[in-house]
């Protein structure tokens, strides 16, 4: 198995709108949005997904946007969230000669407080890349002496994955093999947000994927009960413009209610069968601690008791324990959005890409890695 | 992880219904489509996947606009090296 590789490709500077294959309803949208801006009034608008924030950079979008319109990085990067506690937990299993320990290749090189995965690997720790937690169970099975554990990690969009996975594992009657649950759910976390003192938002674009697994309408409340616009959303410059303005229109408004920009996509009900294997597979973690907001009630999902045979948690000794962040990282603040990535301490110099100390600079959709790789990246409106 | 890829269906599993065949930018694999029981694909229909896990059907339009996607913002290998990586269902005829 290969290290997972650090991508630099080369990327040529999206320079013009004209660039775009939809430059007209670009420009149409732009138009709008300075239309709706009223004078005087500042926006601060979150994309809750990673993907977006990856988006967002790569296009250069903010700089196409009004100044009144900032748009704040939210919180949905799972390999981001994860505190160094679970971290150090999934690294304790990584380094036990008996377990062969297998993640998804963007956990590699996140680092825990004492090195990462892939620095385990590299100590002789029998730690392997998959891409789907069906191989990690594949794996399993060919190697019925070891004993194999998946470290799970995701939003909803991922987690029906791992229910899926441990029904086949019991149906298969697979006993060597368990998960490490550390599966999130978006909504409490976007909740936890609202709620946290320092933090006002007008706001949000909507998660695209994780709406296709739960839908529209568990965000009904929070747009009603806070009074806040939620446009589920697209990935491409398109959809995200045009979910800023028909957030625009909704604040001009004064209505405050969730739609679906990505329709094409997304069902308003969501997926039932994935919703199903959830319920059936999962509960709901009374908290769990998620990087830079601390521990959120609800927030995060467990294996159900009827699985605690496959569940890492209950049949492995893991230490639970929290860790402190580094100290200079100021990880916890870029995620809440209170700073921007280039404002922390250490970004671009002591935490790069190729040396990430936080997680925001390891994962492609990370907002720290997302404003490293994109630095300059901007965009002119040529008419 | 996060990366969503697009994949046309080619074949359905004859031995286990949980499985099809799909094309994903050029490489063949075996995929579970069981989260899509409830309106389940056909070949020549188009796919999202996310590891390993047809999630929802789209339309070829949305196919395409996603590959567009993945290539600009540079994930087009990743998403390769990820769908070269579903070894699950190696053993399956």
């Amino acid at each position: 198995m290969s290290s997972p590789p650090i991508r630099h490709e080369s990327l040529p500077a999206m320079k013009y709108v004209d660039e775009f294959r939809t430059p007209q309803i670009l420009r149409n949208a732009l138009d709008e949005i300075k239309g709706l801006v009223e004078p005087g009034r500042h926006y601060r608008i979150m994309e809750v997904c990673g993907g977006h924030t990856h988006a967002i950079f790569r296009f250069g979008l903010k700089e196409l946007l009004p100044p009144q319109v900032e748009l704040i990085h939210g919180p949905g990067c799972p390999v981001c969230v994860l505190p160094m506690g679970r971290m150090d937990d999934g690294l304790d299993l990584a380094n036990d000669p008996e377990i062969i320990f297998t993640a998804f290749g963007d956990m590699m090189r996140v680092p825990g407080s004492k090195g990462s995965p892939l620095e385990s690997k590299a100590r002789g720790a029998d730690v392997r890349i998959v891409y789907s937690p069906l191989d990690a169970l594949r794996i399993a099975r060919q190697n019925p002496a070891r004993k194999v554990v998946f470290f799970a990690i995701g939003f909803e969009t991922t987690a029906p994955s791992t229910a899926l996975t441990l029904l086949r594992a019991r149906e298969l009657g697979v006993t060597n093999f368990a998960v490490f649950c550390n599966h999130v759910t978006i909504v409490p976390a976007i909740l936890a947000i609202l709620d946290s003192p320092d933090m006002r938002l007008d706001g949000f674009i909507g998660p695209g994927h994780v709406s296709t697994v739960i839908g529209c309408r568990p965000y009904e409340f929070i747009a009603r009960d806070y009074r806040c616009p939620i446009v589920v959303s697209g990935f491409e410059p398109a959809d995200i413009l045009q979910s800023l303005v028909m957030i625009l229109r909704q604040l001009r408004a004064g209505t405050s209610v969730v739609e679906n920009q990505y329709c094409r996509v997304v069902p308003w009900s969501g997926n039932l069968a994935a919703l199903k294997a959830l319920a059936e597979v999962f509960e709901v973690r009374p908290h769990f601690e998620w990087r830079g907001l601390g521990f959120i009630s609800h927030s995060a999902l467990r294996i159900r008791e009827r699985f605690a045979a496959w569940d890492a948690e209950k049949t492995m000794s893991i230490r639970g324990v929290s860790v402190a962040d580094p100290k200079a990282a100021q990880c916890g603040e870029v995620l809440k959005g209170v700073l921007k990535p280039h404002e922390c301490k250490l970004f671009g110099k002591e935490c790069t890409p190729e040396r990430p100390i936080g997680a925001l600079m390891v994962s492609s959709e990370g907002a720290c890695a997302a404003h490293f790789k994109y630095r300059g990246v901007k965009l002119q409106t040529a008419s | 992880m996060c990366l969503a890829i697009p994949a046309q269906i080619s074949a359905l599993s004859e031995d286990d219904t949980r499985l099809a065949t799909v094309d994903i930018m050029g490489v063949r694999r075996k995929v579970n489509v069981e989260l899509l029981q409830d309106d389940p694909p056909t070949p020549g229909d188009w796919v999202l996947i996310h590891v390993g896990f047809a999630m929802s059907k789209i339309s070829h339009a949305q196919a395409t606009e996603q590959l567009d996607m993945l290539a600009r913002l540079g994930e087009a290998s990743a998403a390769l090296d990820e769908a070269g990586g579903y070894e699950f269902a190696a053993d399956t005829p």
